[in-house]
């Protein structure tokens, strides 16, 4: 295996955008990674998508097809991946791979969600299939539902409080003000998130990711070829995946997510890395829930810990760790298959130090988590700058 | 559907491992393993729940209702819907018992689903 790094990346503005349609995210995030990149389209051998819905969300598949299409690629192989929330990360892990294998030396990886063209109630039942359709969706198990018997077995088992689980809405809010691809850029109070109104108590509105349109895509090459595009190529230094069983019951616990803990373990050893190397992560916050497990499950503090870390401040920007500098799924949006794309995107700016408000200080290191579902699928990545 | 009209799991006879839903095969033992049909057992405690104050389509009617992950007598949990339980009876820990009940109606068809749901008892 060969070492690969990222030399593009490029986002659409994420938020509900009425106006524009899933090809057209598409082709204006892919032409931004590639001007980023300096690549020429036809140096690119293949292409990696991730999307999660698209049949049921705008009635289309054959996605890889029409993203080769939509920029002008053919003949080159497209293929897309599907996993849920983890659709984006997966994709990346396979672009790497291919590249690392040797099979290609440049490829375009990306990531997309149209939400917006169908009810609510649509979103809901589309992106229930993240989780048991038989055995939690048709009991009457909403995605909240889900992640608040997470929520309700973490506050008794470790004292967790809803403040603290506030705190990481507040938090990511705040991350957002300075992002300018966020779809929310306000910030926000504990008080507006306690008072927000239970959906699955005991989550309210303001702990939940809301629906996005977005897309996200990166230019991956061979490392020793990097250096001829850009100055700053970001190196991937680990990519690791892990599965658990698809409904949340037949699980050892609901206080974490052991996808979560065997990819990071994977992620950190192929790195040669502790996670006390990592100065910026990007973790998938798609309830305020899922950032605490997050924080412990990938091994920066103990399990049960993560509520205290988050209430002492411990992973606002530029304090112990910088966590979800983008705002997270909660305030940069959550475009379910671009997800895992955007957050490569934002630690890839991180280390090229140009995330200007948002900048981390000292940011050598950075490290992805994107989850499928209630923890089906977990994905991991680490970066480090390659200059 | 048995399983979900008599919550009828698996049991494997090589390590004694008992599941819900049914496996077709053990994935301790493996081929090593013996799969048999096996009765859960109807009455557990309640190891999580939730209010779901905002429900999916098929159960507009029921909202607001609580959702639990049911630990059973043998260990195994699994996902259910409490009815006939009282506000401040839901809590974790507390003794449930399966009940046979409507799970969600469709609008457009008129079909009615049934399947298991649990109360609070005691
Ligand atoms: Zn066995």
């Amino acid at each position: 295996m060969r070492n690969v790094s990222i030399i593009g990346a490029g986002l659409t503005p994420f938020g509900e955008r009425w106006d524009t349609s899933f090809r057209e995210l598409v082709y204006e995030a892919a032409t931004a990674a590639i001007a980023d990149s300096k690549v020429e389209g036809k140096d690119i051998q293949a292409i990696y998508g991730g999307t999660m819905a698209p049949g049921r969300l705008i009635g289309q598949e054959h996605i890889g097809a029409l993203i080769a299409d939509q920029l002008g690629l053919n003949p080159i192989p497209s293929v897309r991946l599907e996993a849920a929330c983890a659709s984006g990360g997966v994709a990346l892990r396979q672009a790497y791979l291919s590249v690392a294998s040797g099979a290609h030396d440049i490829v375009a990886v990306g990531g997309v969600e149209k939400m917006t063209e169908v009810s609510t109630e649509e979103v809901s039942t589309a992106l229930g299939g993240a989780g048991d359709q038989e055995w939690e969706l048709f009991l009457g198990a909403t995605f909240p539902a889900i992640y608040a018997l997470m929520a309700r077995r973490h506050m008794h088992e470790f004292g967790t409080t809803e403040e603290q689980l506030a705190l990481c809405s507040v938090k990511n809010h705040a991350n957002a003000v300075h992002n300018p691809f966020a779809q929310y850029r306000n910030a926000v109070s504990v008080e507006d998130v306690m008072d927000s109104g239970y959906i699955a108590s005991p989550l309210k509105l303001l702990d939940c990711s809301p629906i996005t349109d977005g897309a996200a895509a990166l230019i991956l090459c061979a490392s020793e070829k990097a250096k001829h595009y850009t100055d700053t190529p970001v190196e991937i230094l680990a990519s690791a995946q892990a599965s658990d069983t698809l409904a949340l019951a037949n699980r050892r616990t609901l206080t974490g997510l052991d996808a979560t803990v065997v990819a990071a373990k994977e992620a950190f050893k192929q790195a040669r890395l502790q996670p006390k190397d990592i100065h910026v992560a990007e973790v998938h916050d798609c309830f305020s829930i899922a950032e605490v497990m997050a924080i412990e499950d990938l091994g920066f503090y103990a399990k049960g810990k993560g509520g205290k870390a988050v209430q002492d401040g411990e992973t606002q920007l530029n304090s112990k760790l910088s966590v979800n500098t983008s705002g997270g799924l909660k305030a940069c949006g959550h475009p379910v298959g671009a997800t895992g794309i955007k957050q490569a995107a934002e630690v890839t700016w991180q280390l090229q130090q140009k995330a200007g408000k948002r900048q981390v200080s000292t940011c050598d290191i950075g490290l992805t988590h994107n989850v499928g579902g209630s923890g089906a699928t977990a994905v991991v990545h680490l970066f480090k700058r390659g200059d | 559907m048995p399983e979900r009209y008599r919550l009828v799991g698996s049991k494997c006879l090589t390590c004694h491992s008992e599941f819900f839903p049914q496996r077709k095969f053990c994935p301790h033992c493996r081929r090593k393993g013996k799969i048999v049909k096996h009765d859960m057992p109807t009455e557990g405690k309640i190891f999580s729940f939730t209010e779901v104050s905002s429900g999916p389509e098929g159960f507009e009617h029921q909202t607001p209702y609580f959702m639990a992950i049911v630990e059973l007598k043998n260990g195994v949990r699994l996902m259910s819907q409490l009815v006939d339980s009282p506000k401040g009876t839901v809590k974790i820990g507390a003794p449930v018992q399966l009940v046979f009940r409507r799970i969600a109606e469709d609008e457009h068809e008129g079909a009615i689903a049934y399947g298991y749901k649990f109360k609070v008892v005691g």
